[in-house]
C-alpha cells in the first residue's frame, strides 16, 4: 500500500469521524470544534489530490475565518446544550437508516456508474494560474454577480435584525 | 471522457466586449436602480420619501423593460458561454420585470398602511428581479445557482417584512430553512452533473449525454436538480412550506413570490429538462405533476384563510404547469411559457385585491370577511371575480387558454392519464374559487369590515392585471406565437427528442 493512500484514508477517517461527532455532540461549541477537524482533514485530502491552492484556501477561509465567525456567533447567542425531545428520537430512528441507505446508494452510483475515468494526481488544473483564469475570465460573470448576492444578504440582515420600533413605530 | 476546461487561446480575448454588456443590460439597469433606492433611502424623510422610492423603483422596472428590448436586438452568447440571449430569455425577462412593476404598484400604498419601511423593500425586489432575470438567460449551472440564491434570499427577507407580526417571522424563517435545504440539493446536483459529464454548461452537458451512454450518475444529478427546483416552484412533494409561508408573508410579497421566482425556476427547469434532455425525467415529472395537482386542490378545499387557499391553489397550478414538461419539447415549452404569463397576471391581481382588502396588520383575510364585498366595494369584488374565473379556467380569460394549451400539448404527447387527472382537478378547483365569488355576491356581511377606497396605484396595478388576463384570454395568438418561436429556437439548439419512456427500464427510481 503506498503512503499516499494511507494518508488519504487517514484524512478520510478523520473527516467522517469529525462529521459524526459534530452531529452527536450536544453542545454547539463541541460541534463547531469538530467542524474545524472536518475542514482541516478535507484540506489534507485536497492537498493529496494535488490541489494545493484549494487546500490552502480551505485552511485560510473555512478552518480559519468562517469557523471563527461560527464560534463568535455561538458565544454571542450564548447557546446552551440542545434538548432532546420525542421528535428527535423519531428523527434518529428514521434518519439514521435513511441516511445510511442514501449514502451507500450514492457511493455505489459514484463508484460504479459515474461514467468518468479516474484521473492521475496532478492532471487536474489546480494551479493558482488555472484557477485565476477560470475565476476572473471564464467565470467572471458569476464571480461579479456574487456581489449582488452578498449585498442582499447584508440588506436582509439589516432589515430582519433591526429593532421594529425604531423602524417606523408600531401598528396600533 | 472528462474534460475539465479548455485553456486554449488563453489571453487572446481577455476583456468582455460591449456586446457582452448589452446581453446583461437589464440586470445592470435593475442593479443600478436598486442601489439608487438604497442610497436615497436614508437621505429622504420618512413620510413622503417612501413614495419617491416607490416611484424610483417603478422607473427602474420600466427602464429594465426598455433595456430588455435593447438586449433582444443582439441575441447570442455572452461572457464566455455564461448567458444566452434568445427569444426564451427575453420572454422571461419581460415577464419577471413586469411582475415586479405590478408588485411595486401594489405595495405603493400598502407600505404606508402596514407601516413598513420601504427603502430596503423596493431595493430587495429590484435585486431579486436581477437574480430571476439572470436565471432565465443563464446557460451555466454555476451562474444559475448564484442567480437562484439571489432570488431566493431576497424572497426570504421579503417574507419577513411585517416585522411586528410573529407569523411573518415564522414565514421568513421556515422559508429560509427549507429553502436553503433545497438549494443544497440543487448545488449537489450541479456537482454530480459535473462529475458525470465534466461540464457545468447546459448545452455542453446535453451534447455530452447525447454522445454516449448516459451514466447513472447523470440521472441522480437531474433528480437532485429537480428536487431543488421543485421546492422553488412549490411542486409536490416539496410543497409543505407553501401555505405557512404565504400566510405569514406580506400579501404583495406573496403575489411576487408566487409568480416571479416561480416563473424563473420554471425557465431553468425548461432549459434543464428540454436542453439536457435526460430521458428518465419523464416519470419524475409525471408523478410530481399528478401529486401537485391533487394535493393542491384537495388542500385548498378545506381552507378558510384566503392567503392559504391561494397558496394551495398555487401548488395546484404548479402541477398543471408541470404537465407541460411531460409533453414534447416544442409544444410543452410554449405551453409552459404561456401558462407562466397567464398565471402571473391572474395571481398577482388576486393578491393585489387581497393586500388592499386585508387592511392594517392584515386582519381581514378569512373567507367570512369577504362576505358582502360585492356590495361594499363593487370594484374590488369585480376585479377579484375576473381573476378567480381565470384561475378556474373560464373561456375569455388567460387561464382558459393556458390550461387549454397545456392539456392539448399533453394529449398530443399521448399523456391521457395525466390529462384526465388534470381536468378532474380543474373541476375540483372550480369549487373553491366559486365559493369565494358566492361569498362576495350572495351573502350578507355578518362582520364589520372597513373597506377603504382603492388608491390610484392599486387601480393601475389591477387594471394592468385585468388587461393582461383578458388580453391573453381573447387574443392569445400573439403571445403564443412568440412562445412557439422561441420554444423552437430553444429546442433546436438542443438535442432531438429521445423517446421518453422507452429506454429507462434499467434505471431504478431514485427519489
Amino acid at each position: 500500500m503506498n503512503f499516499h493512500l494511507v494518508l488519504f484514508l487517514a484524512f478520510g477517517a478523520v473527516c467522517v469521524g469529525g462529521a459524526i461527532n459534530l452531529l452527536a455532540q450536544r453542545h454547539p461549541i463541541n460541534s463547531a470544534l469538530s467542524l474545524i477537524a472536518v475542514m482541516a482533514a478535507l484540506a489534507g485530502e485536497y492537498l493529496l489530490l494535488g490541489a494545493e491552492f484549494v487546500a490552502a484556501v480551505q485552511v485560510i477561509v473555512y478552518a480559519g475565518a468562517i469557523m471563527v465567525l461560527f464560534v463568535f456567533v455561538i458565544m454571542l447567542l450564548n447557546a446552551g446544550e440542545e434538548e432532546h425531545t420525542n421528535g428527535s428520537r423519531v428523527a434518529i430512528l428514521l434518519g439514521v437508516p435513511g441516511m445510511l441507505t442514501g449514502s451507500v446508494l450514492m457511493a455505489w452510483v459514484m463508484l460504479r456508474h459515474s461514467g468518468t475515468e479516474s484521473v492521475p494526481i496532478g492532471a487536474l488544473p489546480g494551479h493558482p494560474k488555472d484557477i485565476a483564469q477560470l475565476l476572473f475570465h471564464d467565470f467572471l460573470l458569476p464571480f461579479e454577480v456574487t456581489s449582488v448576492l452578498i449585498l442582499i444578504a447584508i440588506m436582509g440582515a439589516v432589515v430582519l435584525a433591526s429593532q421594529p420600533e425604531s423602524a417606523a413605530g408600531k401598528v396600533d | 471522457m472528462i474534460v475539465i476546461a479548455t485553456f486554449a487561446p488563453a489571453f487572446s480575448q481577455t476583456l468582455p466586449q460591449s456586446a457582452d454588456y448589452v446581453r446583461i443590460l437589464p440586470e445592470l439597469v435593475l442593479s443600478v436602480f436598486g442601489m439608487i433606492v438604497m442610497l436615497l433611502e436614508p437621505v429622504l424623510d420618512e413620510g413622503k420619501g417612501q413614495k419617491i422610492l416607490g416611484l424610483i423603483a417603478l422607473a427602474g422596472t420600466l427602464a429594465g423593460i426598455g433595456a430588455t428590448w435593447f438586449m433582444a436586438q443582439s441575441p447570442g452568447l455572452a461572457f464566455w458561454n455564461m448567458v444566452q440571449v434568445d427569444g426564451f430569455s427575453v420572454f422571461f425577462h419581460v415577464l419577471v420585470i413586469a411582475i415586479a412593476a405590478v408588485v411595486i404598484l401594489t405595495s405603493y400604498e400598502y407600505m404606508a398602511v402596514q407601516r413598513i419601511r420601504a427603502g430596503e423593500y423596493y431595493a430587495l425586489i429590484l435585486f431579486g428581479v436581477v437574480g430571476m432575470a439572470l436565471m432565465s438567460s443563464a446557460v451555466e449551472l454555476v451562474l444559475i445557482f448564484i442567480a437562484l440564491e439571489i432570488s431566493s434570499i431576497s424572497s426570504y427577507v421579503l417574507a419577513g417584512f411585517r416585522r411586528h407580526e410573529a407569523a411573518s417571522a415564522e414565514s421568513s424563517l421556515k422559508y429560509f430553512l427549507l429553502g436553503s435545504f433545497a438549494t443544497a440539493f440543487f448545488l449537489y446536483g450541479v456537482a454530480l452533473m459535473f462529475g458525470a459529464t465534466g461540464s457545468t454548461n447546459i448545452d455542453q452537458i446535453g451534447r455530452m449525454l447525447r454522445a454516449g451512454a448516459i451514466p447513472l450518475l447523470a440521472f441522480v444529478a437531474v433528480a437532485f436538480l429537480f428536487v431543488g427546483l421543485g421546492f422553488k416552484v412549490a411542486a409536490a412533494p416539496f410543497h409543505i412550506w407553501t401555505p405557512d409561508v404565504y400566510e405569514g408573508a406580506p400579501a404583495p410579497v406573496v403575489g411576487f413570490m408566487s409568480t416571479a421566482p416561480k416563473a424563473a425556476a420554471f425557465a431553468v427547469l425548461l432549459r434543464i429538462v428540454f436542453v439536457i434532455n435526460v430521458p428518465n425525467t419523464f416519470w419524475l415529472i409525471w408523478i410530481s405533476a399528478a401529486l401537485s395537482m391533487t394535493l393542491g386542490n384537495v388542500g385548498a378545499l378545506v381552507q378558510n384563510n384566503v392567503k392559504r387557499l391561494l397558496a394551495y391553489s398555487s401548488i395546484a397550478h404548479a402541477g398543471y404547469l408541470l404537465v407541460a414538461f411531460a409533453a414534447a419539447p416544442g409544444l410543452g415549452t410554449s405551453a409552459a411559457m404561456f401558462y407562466t404569463a397567464a398565471y402571473a397576471a391572474m395571481n398577482l391581481g388576486a393578491f393585489a385585491v387581497v393586500s388592499h382588502f386585508a387592511g392594517a396588520g392584515e386582519r381581514y383575510v378569512t373567507l367570512e370577511d369577504y362576505e358582502g364585498l360585492g356590495r361594499s366595494s363593487p370594484l374590488l369584488a369585480a376585479a377579484l371575480t375576473i381573476f378567480l374565473l381565470s384561475l378556474i379556467g373560464i373561456p375569455m380569460t388567460g387561464g382558459f387558454f393556458a390550461k387549454f394549451y397545456v392539456f392539448s400539448a399533453a394529449v398530443k404527447a399521448n399523456l391521457i392519464g395525466l390529462t384526465i387527472i388534470g381536468v378532474l382537478n380543474s373541476g375540483v378547483g372550480a369549487y373553491y374559487y366559486l365559493r369565494i365569488i358566492v361569498m362576495m355576491y350572495m351573502r350578507e356581511s355578518r362582520k364589520e369590515v372597513p373597506v377603504t377606497p382603492v388608491p390610484f396605484a392599486l387601480r393601475l396595478a389591477l387594471a394592468a392585471c385585468i388587461a393582461a388576463t383578458i388580453y391573453l384570454g381573447v387574443f392569445p395568438s400573439r403571445v403564443l406565437r412568440y412562445a412557439q418561436d422561441s420554444a423552437r429556437q430553444l429546442v433546436q439548439q438542443s438535442p432531438p427528442e429521445i423517446p421518453s419512456s422507452a429506454s429507462v427500464s434499467t434505471v431504478p427510481e431514485i427519489l
